[in-house]
């Protein structure tokens, strides 16, 4: 296993991001980018789907990355990446790059371009085992386009496609497990992880970048505007997800699972939910939070059942 | 060399278009399978899988996948291919435009066939012509011949121009017809060649760029001047690529058209692809009862060849276009209304009669060719268009 590195260490690496891009004050995705790319000891060629990590970071003529960086549409990033990664095969087999130039590959996507419709693609490209690190950033809705409901979107949050009115109280479906979705492929290696516990996901991105083959980490991302926070609070409701287990750390190491953190008190997920504007609603639907909480503990047993066992 | 030397040989246009392939020896292909296009993938595999080419081979789960494994693969500096056909050329319509404005080379070959609904696996011009605007440049061809070398010239054109580049034949009709192709050998295809010299690539770590940026009002408009600017290049560029294989190899494979009888014809039909030959049969026969008569191949259109167009119908009395996809427009088919309007600037034009055939692979025979004549000859006579367009063959 590779050395972890400490923030200062990280710090004095290339982020790829450089200041100057616009996302909202507060947003998660600047400092899960910066973290994934300055863990990487190669240099690394990025593909990027459509959202907001796209608008807000190449608004022409200005570009706020520092890295080889493509944007082609919303829901083809993993097949582009395939492109990328094997022009860069043949092009070495052919002498035209040299055989010691390493590379890592690297997507970011958002909950739409991943969940929804980049799945097709991001399947493809993993059953036919290109070599390259899928970052999904998790905000759990279409944040880009003024947040409507994704699959990723929680069940009883309020979006634009799923506000609360007379006859329901927000988004009505339970979100999709992307994890097992993508452990169902067999693949190498699976992880989800937080931005408030930064230690575990670069060890998770380095652990992911030694592996040859497709990897794929889910990355929370608290959005301020979408989810309504105080912008001061962005770490701490990343941490609440974590603590109550509504977005458990864990992963699928060669098809062994492994709980990476378990809380010493599981906090109730309430505490989580009435932090955001978008399940304010919720408030008087002690019903519904019951219902969120069950779903809550039952997939968090499941995780426990399966720590430490292979399942592939 | 001398064309005896050459080798000829029987092959259909999609084992024509994949032994092209194989003596380009791409870096990537990446495809899906589709209707009447699969064969050349099939066959290219088995390339692949014998070693005969080094190229990477993507087997992807979509032709939207397809093209964006080309888009990725091209901005990576390598030379790329793929093939497809109909439902498989719209799904990839989206990111046609994207390839495009990037401009990044690719060579697609194209068999054309009818969009759904409902669905027909046969051919016609609905889905390439689905995709004209799209920023490629589009080469018809007529036949497994023609297919062979232009592809071969088109990888060419697509990496001096820093376009994409669409070949394409006729489904079924030419995908699966067997007829004489002249070979060239795989050194005077590599030699003809060279290595792509991209101008940038994103796996050049070490000077990054960002490729496919945002852009809104203040340089959308910008980006597509500039992207005109290099289709208004690629007309000298065609005509050149062409011009040097033809020299080079002692061949005479048209660019944009091909002139059939068309000199002192006071009759002409301006027809693509495999039309154009059963056209050019009953030219011949017309020819030998001594009427003037002639056929226009139009072989590229886009960018379409209007200054051509122009000089070479100025002394046609009546001309018919022949058009194998509808607009809708309630005009006729879009070729003809595109040939309407090229000629509309022209003091001395002919007048035009709109055809429509072949649709969803509708058999167009010698005798449609010769009652497409006779319908412009009595235009002629009696000089005047009594329909805006007319369907050739069609059961009433």
């Amino acid at each position: 296993m590779k050395k972890i590195l400490s923030l200062k260490e990280l710090s004095e690496r290339n982020t790829g991001l450089t200041s100057g891009h616009r996302a909202c004050s507060g947003c998660a995705f600047p400092s899960i980018i910066k973290m994934v790319v300055a863990s990487s000891d190669y240099p690394v060629v990025i593909s990027n789907a459509t959202g907001c990590l796209e608008v807000v970071s190449t608004i022409y003529p200005y570009s706020a990355w520092n890295v080889p960086w493509i944007h082609v549409a919303f829901e083809n990033a993993a097949a582009v990446i395939s492109g990328v990664e094997s022009a860069y095969k043949v092009l070495r087999r052919k002498g035209l790059i040299p055989e010691d130039e390493k590379i890592n590959f690297i997507v970011f996507g958002g909950d739409g371009g991943t969940y929804d419709i980049g799945l097709q693609a991001l399947s493809g490209a993993i059953e036919r085992g290109h070599n390259f690190l899928y970052v999904l950033y998790d905000n759990q809705a279409y944040m880009n386009t003024g947040v409507q409901r994704s699959s990723a979107t929680p069940f009883g949050a309020n979006t634009t496609t799923s506000p609360p009115g007379k006859k329901m109280s927000g988004k009505m479906q339970h979100r999709k497990d992307i994890i097992e979705i993508i452990a169902s492929h067999e693949i190498p290696y699976v992880a989800q992880a937080s931005p408030s516990h930064f230690g575990d996901l670069i060890r998770k991105v380095r652990r992911a970048f030694e592996i040859e083959g497709p990897k794929f980490i889910a990355v929370l991302s608290p959005c301020v505007p979408g989810w309504g926070y105080n912008e001061s609070e962005t770490v701490e409701l990343a941490l609440l997800a974590v603590e109550t287990c509504f977005w458990p750390l864990y992963e699928i190491d060669h098809g062994v699972y492994k709980v990476n953190y378990k809380p010493k008190e599981k906090l109730p997920v309430k505490e989580w939910l009435l932090k955001q504007e978008r399940f304010s609603h919720l408030k008087n639907r002690e019903d519904l939070i019951e219902e969120i909480q069950k779903r809550v503990d039952e997939e968090w047993e499941r995780l426990l059942r399966l720590d430490g066992q292979k399942i592939f | 060399m001398k064309t005896e030397t050459k080798k000829i040989v029987a092959k259909t246009g999609n084992e024509a278009a994949a032994y092209a392939m194989k003596q380009i020896n791409p870096d990537v292909v990446a495809a899906y399978p589709i209707t009447p296009s699969t064969e050349i993938i099939q066959i290219f595999s088995k390339y692949v899988a014998d070693g005969e080419v080094d190229t990477e081979f993507i087997p992807v789960e979509s032709e939207h996948s397809a093209i964006s494994v080309c888009i990725g693969a091209s901005a990576s500096g390598a030379r790329v291919m793929t093939a497809t056909s109909s439902q498989g050329l719209a799904l990839m319509h989206e990111i046609l435009y994207i390839a495009s404005s990037l401009r990044l080379p690719i060579v697609m070959i194209v068999g054309n066939r009818a969009l759904s609904g409902p669905i027909n696996i046969h051919c016609d011009h609905s889905d390439t012509m689905g995709s004209r605007d799209s920023g490629w440049i589009q080469i018809y061809c007529e036949n497994a011949n023609e297919v062979y070398h232009t592809i071969i010239n088109a990888v060419k054109i697509s990496e001096k121009v820093n376009l994409p580049c669409m070949v394409t034949m006729d489904g079924f009709i030419v995908t699966h017809g067997m007829e004489n192709v002249l070979l060239l050998e795989d050194e005077e295809v590599r030699e003809f060649l060279g290595k792509r010299e991209p101008l940038y690539s994103i796996l050049d770590v070490k000077n990054p760029i960002t490729v496919g940026p945002l852009a809104l009002y203040d340089y959308y408009m910008e980006h597509k001047r500039s992207q005109l600017e290099a289709i208004l290049k690629s007309k000298k560029i065609i005509d050149e690529v062409f011009e040097e294989y033809n020299r080079k190899f002692e061949l005479n494979i048209p660019s944009f058209i091909e002139e059939y009888f068309l000199d002192d014809a006071e009759i002409a039909v301006i027809a693509m692809s495999s039309a154009a030959g059963t056209l050019k049969e009953a030219v011949d026969l017309l020819r030998e009862k001594g009427e003037r008569v002639g056929i226009l191949k139009l072989k590229i259109t886009r960018p379409f060849p209007y200054e051509i167009l122009r000089k070479k119908l100025e002394n046609v009395k009546v001309a018919g276009v022949m058009d194998r996809a509808e607009t809708f427009s309630t005009m006729g088919g879009p070729v003809s209304i595109e040939v309407k309007a090229a000629l509309y600037p022209a003091i001395k034009k002919p007048v035009i009669q709109s055809f429509m055939f072949g649709l969803g692979g509708r058999e167009f025979s010698l005798d449609d060719a010769f009652k497409v004549f006779d319908i412009l000859k009595k235009i002629k006579k009696e000089n005047k268009i009594e329909e805006e367009f007319i369907y050739i063959g069609l059961r009433e």
